[in-house]
Parts: structure tokens; C-alpha cells; sequence
């Protein structure tokens, strides 16, 4: 009896047809010498090297975009570890993209309290600020700003609260390579008790010594 | 009301953030007093006196926590949780923003009480503004002699690391965090083993939340019976609370445990806008059951006022919803967050999240009928206690508590959605058919 043909089914995903990838070598990688000492400098600081494999992946994203498959590589051969291992990292994360993204991050919060405050139109503002630019814009789980609600995140940097016709505005700044909203920055914001002037008290019971 | 600033005294000084501002307000005198004169025992007992109920959210007594590590000469390891990445929580942030080196000494007073050797903050990628502030004053902790080899000439040695998560909520449940710090997928891990016993390398491992570790400095100066001064005789202390959603005023406000909830968002945060009213509110953070205006405004804000009204006091994070606002979306939002966050390990976490969205989303739709309101809380119950960690109940608990407080809206919703779809049209068209036979017979 013949063997029947099986189809394989055609997937935009990786086919299993060979073994999986070993350790590469370093000779096969052409790792920068850079990012090798970086890595490097990362394993050094745990007691075991596999915990530098996010830091590691950050860097092969801060270096190439986004967590490249040969940034993977080169990585994988740093910290002697399989491509796959470093993979399998990678997609568990948010953070870490698995495919290009622009060369600016926007992400939209759209959680609890942004929702309640205006997160989703904020988003579609962003999105369509954005068209046509190489911006990522994406909708986020909660930031952690709920105080400045509906916020945004910025090329790692927090903003809000957002109006609407901040989109466009912000979207313009980072093109022009100008300060992205500057006062509507977080860091810049004071502490909500202390901006509304409320009565405080220190550990001495009294009103704090300016 | 008045806010009690201990843990956020200062914090308006932007000068606090450098290690001359921080010692400028008498810090790093307790590391010093700690390092030099005190026992790891003396220290633990002060933690331990003090009654330091966890600030992550779980509760529990910070020193008899860090009793539970064995005693000997071993690798021990102390992580400080810095991965807030809870909706309504955002407090960490303030904390790690505007006085990083008051976390830096607490973790290292802390770590000569457990007699770690090795710390690390594992701090949510998306704070990269912290974390860079976090890096530089660590930089000159160790630069001063805080940090590192033979701390301010004791003999004892510390080194701490800041680690940068890569955006994954379940990293914040401790043994997920522990697996991420080891360098895998963040996944939770059964337990027992506690942390404490086995934890981080296999070594024992003393988990504490920001918040909690920024207490630390603060009550060995002055001592336990101080800070029992402050908070309730269960729930002592500050606590610093994120007040968020429909109120004017959002933001951290440090209040003593205790103080009425109401005066907390209608004082300090301003209440809700004009003409418009609480109508309920997450009390914890998006994993604690919803308490309505009624339930909870006049409730002392302690962790065991919270737990006694079937809630609780999380991570201390209000979130305030108004009459504005529809209950079954509420849900939904919450629904989706831990649908996402999920980190598929468990079946009645991964399976029920994602079932629990697509019945909220037919609720929303109208394409529901009341008796999948029985089918969601039912999904609910048969998530809480059924995983390794306590994601699931995470969100089990606000939906059970919403389905079961607004069940009348919940239905109206449906109802005046169902108009809006065809399968809702034809299902309400079903749904009046029992009455119908009932006449016919």
C-alpha cells in the first residue's frame, strides 16, 4: 500500500520541516562588536546569565527596531542559548516586537479609567493622526497613569491628559524631532495634592517645612 | 481631610530625587544606624512589631513574611515588586518618580534583615522614565557606599539590580516575576514552594511591593510603636492611594489607613463632576469586587473594613464610577484586561477570560438573554481557586460582583441593545415566546 500524500497545511508561520536550531556560533552571527559587549556586560550582572535575556532583547530592539530574527541570533550566540529560547521570550512580551514596527511608539491607553475619561477616542485621533507615517500606534493595557487620564505613552514617555487635537500636534512634533507636548509631559506634572494646594500633614503632625 | 505625607514627604522637591537632596532630609542616616549597629534580628523584630501589612496588594504582614526565610549562610535573594501594572494603580510610579532612594534604602535594610545578598527591582518596561531614575540613583547609592561591597564599613555586602520587564501584567504575581527575572516567559508556578522557602535561582527569596520596602526606612527610624500611631490597630500606617476615573481631582493622595472613603474621593479628589453622582466604585484596584455608592462610600478605607464588605483594600486604588457610566461595559473593559493579560497556563483562567469577553461583548450587543447572566457568574465561581495564581480570580471577582449588584442593568442593556441586531431582534423574538404557549394553554 502507497503512502498517502499529506497535505501540509500553508500557514504564514514557521514550518517545522527541519531540526529545531542549535546554539550559533559567533562566527556565524556577525555580531557588532557592541552589542556583544553589551550583552556580555548584561549576563555579568545576574547569577545566572539566562535572566539577561530580556535586557539582551531590549538591546537587539533598541538596535535594529524591533527583535530582528538575526538580532535574535546574534544574541542567542551571545548568551549561548538557542534562537528559539530567546523567541519564545520575545513573543510573550508586549514590549518586545516580534515584527517591524515604525521608528516612533505611541501606545493609546484604553483601560478602565482612560476608557472612562476618553481613551478610545483618543486612539482613533492618534490613528488617524498617524496615517501615512511610519508612527505605530497601538492601544494599550492600563499604563499605570490613571491620574492623567486618557494618557498616552510617547517613545517610552508618558503624556496627559490628552485632548484630541493633541494627536495630530504630538504626531507632528516627533516628525520634526521637537519637544513632544512639553506641557503635558508627566514628569513635569506636580503632585495632585500640592497642585490644588490641599492642607497636608507631616510625620510631626504639623504642615510640612517648605 | 488633610493628607498625612510620610511616605511623600518631600516628594514636591525635585532635588529629593538626587542622593544630596535625599540626605539633605536625613536619609540613609537609618541604613547607616541599621548597618553599623543593629542586628538583621533587631531589625526583622521592629518590621515585625510594626505590623507592615503588604502594599501589593495581598495584605500580608511584611516581617513575618521576612521571618519565614531560613536562617544560615546561603544565597538569599530580596526582589522588590516594582511591576504596577494593575488598572487604578499607579501609586509605585509616584513613589519610584520622585523618591527613588528612599526605595534603595528600604531595600537595603530590609536585605540585611533577611540577610539577602543579592536584590533586585523588577520595574514594568513601560516605566522607562522611572527606571531610568531608578538606574542613576543606584549609581550613586553604590558610588556613595550604600550598595555594594562592605556597606558603609559593616562587612556586609549588597548588590542590587534594576530589571526592566517587557510589558506582561502577570509579572507582577510573584512567582511570574521570579520566572521573567530568571529570563523565561512569566509564568506562574504552583506553590507551595513559597517564595520565601524556594524562590528566585531556588534560592530563598523575600518578594515585597515598592510601597511596602519605601515604609521600611521610616520605621526603623522612628520605630513600630510610631507608626502604629498612625492607621488602624489591623491595617497600621500610610498608605498612598491612586484615586482615578469620574472624579476632578485624580491623583496619589497619602491618607492614614482608616480615614472614611468618602472623604477620600470627594474631599481630596474632588467627587465626581457637577450633577452627576458615584455610582460605584472598584476599592482595590480593577481585581476588587465593585462596591456601590451605597455599600462603600461611608466605609472606613482599612484592609479589613474593605474584606468585611466582601471586597478589598489591593493595591489601594479607587476607581470611581459615575451615573455616566454603563456597569456591563465596565465589566467588558475589565473583562478584556485579563482576557489579554492571561498568561494561558491555566485552563479556567485562560479559557474562562476568553469566554467571559465573548458573553459580555453579546450582553453589550443585546444579543444575550438572562440566562447567560447566569451562565457568566457561574463561569466566574468556577475560575476563583481553580489556578496557580490569582489572575482569573482577578477578574472572576469584579464581574461576579457586577453581574450580581447591577443585574437589572445588565439586562436592561440587553434589552435596549437588542433592537440594534438582527440576532438580538430574533432572540428577544424567542424570548417571548414562552409567555405566549403560556397563554395558548
Amino acid at each position: 500500500m502507497s503512502e498517502l500524500p499529506i497535505d501540509r497545511a500553508v500557514s504564514e508561520g514557521r514550518v517545522p520541516d527541519r531540526s529545531p536550531e542549535r546554539v550559533p556560533e559567533l562566527h556565524e552571527v556577525d555580531c557588532p562588536p557592541e552589542l556583544k559587549e553589551h550583552i556580555e556586560a548584561l549576563m555579568g550582572r545576574y547569577p545566572d546569565r539566562h535572566s539577561a535575556s530580556i535586557p539582551a532583547l531590549w538591546a537587539v530592539q533598541r538596535r535594529y527596531g524591533w527583535c530582528t530574527p538575526e538580532g535574535i541570533r546574534r544574541a542567542a550566540a551571545v548568551m549561548r542559548v538557542t534562537p528559539a529560547y530567546l523567541e519564545s521570550v520575545a513573543s510573550f512580551y508586549d514590549l518586545l516586537h516580534t515584527a517591524p514596527v515604525g521608528e516612533h511608539r505611541i501606545h493609546v491607553c484604553t483601560n478602565i479609567s482612560c476608557w472612562m475619561r476618553g481613551g478610545d477616542e483618543l486612539l482613533d485621533a492618534f490613528v488617524a493622526a498617524a496615517e501615512g507615517e511610519d508612527v505605530f500606534v497601538t492601544g494599550f493595557e492600563c499604563l499605570g497613569a490613571c491620574d492623567i487620564a486618557p494618557m498616552a505613552s510617547i517613545d517610552e514617555r508618558y503624556y496627559g491628559p490628552l485632548e484630541e487635537e493633541d494627536a495630530a500636534a504630538a504626531i507632528e512634533q516627533l516628525l520634526a524631532g521637537s519637544d513632544v507636548l512639553p506641557e503635558k509631559a508627566l514628569e513635569k506634572r506636580p503632585l495632585a495634592g500640592d497642585a490644588t494646594g490641599a492642607s497636608q500633614r507631616n510625620r510631626n503632625g504639623g504642615a510640612p517645612d517648605a | 481631610m488633610p493628607e498625612t505625607r510620610l511616605l511623600l514627604e518631600h516628594a514636591e522637591d525635585p532635588a529629593l530625587r538626587t542622593l544630596a537632596g535625599y540626605r539633605d532630609r536625613g536619609g540613609y542616616a537609618t541604613l547607616e544606624r541599621a548597618y553599623r549597629e543593629m542586628e538583621p534580628d533587631e531589625v526583622l523584630k521592629e518590621l515585625e512589631d510594626s505590623g507592615l501589612r503588604g502594599r501589593g496588594g495581598a495584605g500580608f504582614a511584611m516581617g513575618k513574611k521576612a521571618s519565614f526565610l531560613p536562617r544560615g549562610e546561603m544565597a538569599k535573594y530580596l526582589c522588590c515588586n516594582a511591576d504596577e501594572s494593575e488598572p487604578g494603580a499607579f501609586k509605585d510610579r509616584e513613589l519610584m518618580q520622585r523618591n527613588p532612594h528612599q526605595l534603595i534604602e528600604g531595600i537595603a535594610i530590609a536585605a540585611l534583615a533577611a540577610g539577602a545578598g543579592h536584590a533586585f527591582i523588577f520595574i514594568r518596561g513601560e516605566y522607562d522614565l522611572q527606571a531610568d531614575i531608578l538606574d542613576a540613583a543606584v549609581a550613586e547609592a553604590y558610588e556613595a557606599g550604600y550598595l555594594g561591597v562592605d556597606i558603609v564599613g559593616s562587612h556586609c555586602d549588597l548588590e542590587l539590580v534594576v530589571h526592566r520587564g517587557a510589558g506582561a501584567y502577570i509579572c507582577g504575581e510573584e512567582t511570574a516575576l521570579l520566572d521573567a527575572l530568571e529570563g523565561k516567559r512569566g509564568n506562574p508556578r504552583l506553590k507551595p514552594p513559597f517564595p520565601a522557602v524556594q524562590g528566585l535561582y531556588g534560592g530563598p527569596t523575600l518578594i515585597n511591593n515598592v510601597e511596602t520596602l519605601s515604609n521600611v526606612p521610616l520605621i526603623v527610624a522612628n520605630g513600630a510603636e510610631w507608626f502604629r500611631g498612625y492607621g488602624t490597630e489591623q491595617s497600621p500606617g500610610t498608605k498612598v492611594v491612586s484615586v482615578s476615573g469620574c472624579v476632578r481631582r485624580p491623583g496619589n493622595y497619602e491618607v492614614e489607613l482608616g480615614v472614611p472613603t468618602r472623604e477620600l474621593i470627594y474631599d481630596l479628589a474632588g467627587g465626581p463632576l457637577d450633577g452627576r453622582e458615584v455610582k460605584a466604585f472598584y476599592p482595590g484596584g480593577s481585581s476588587s469586587p465593585v462596591l456601590t455608592a451605597a455599600e462603600g462610600l461611608d466605609l472606613p478605607y482599612s484592609f479589613e473594613a474593605m474584606a468585611e464588605a466582601g471586597s478589598m483594600l489591593g493595591s489601594g486604588s479607587i476607581i470611581v464610577a459615575d451615573d455616566t457610566v454603563s456597569i456591563p461595559h465596565m465589566a467588558l473593559r475589565t473583562a478584556r484586561f485579563y482576557h489579554h493579560e492571561s498568561c494561558g497556563k491555566c485552563t479556567p483562567c485562560r479559557e474562562g477570560t476568553n469566554w467571559t469577553v465573548k458573553m459580555l461583548e453579546r450582553v453589550v450587543r443585546g444579543e444575550a438573554t438572562p440566562m447567560d447572566l447566569d451562565i457568566v457568574a457561574s463561569v466566574q465561581e468556577n475560575i476563583i481557586g481553580h489556578c496557580l495564581c490569582v489572575l482569573g480570580d482577578s477578574m472572576a471577582m469584579p464581574v461576579g460582583a457586577m453581574v450580581r449588584k447591577f443585574r437589572q442593568e445588565f439586562e436592561d442593556t440587553i434589552a435596549a441593545a437588542a433592537g440594534r441586531s438582527p440576532a438580538g431582534e430574533r432572540i428577544a423574538a424567542v424570548q417571548g415566546a414562552p409567555e405566549t404557549l403560556g397563554a395558548a394553554t
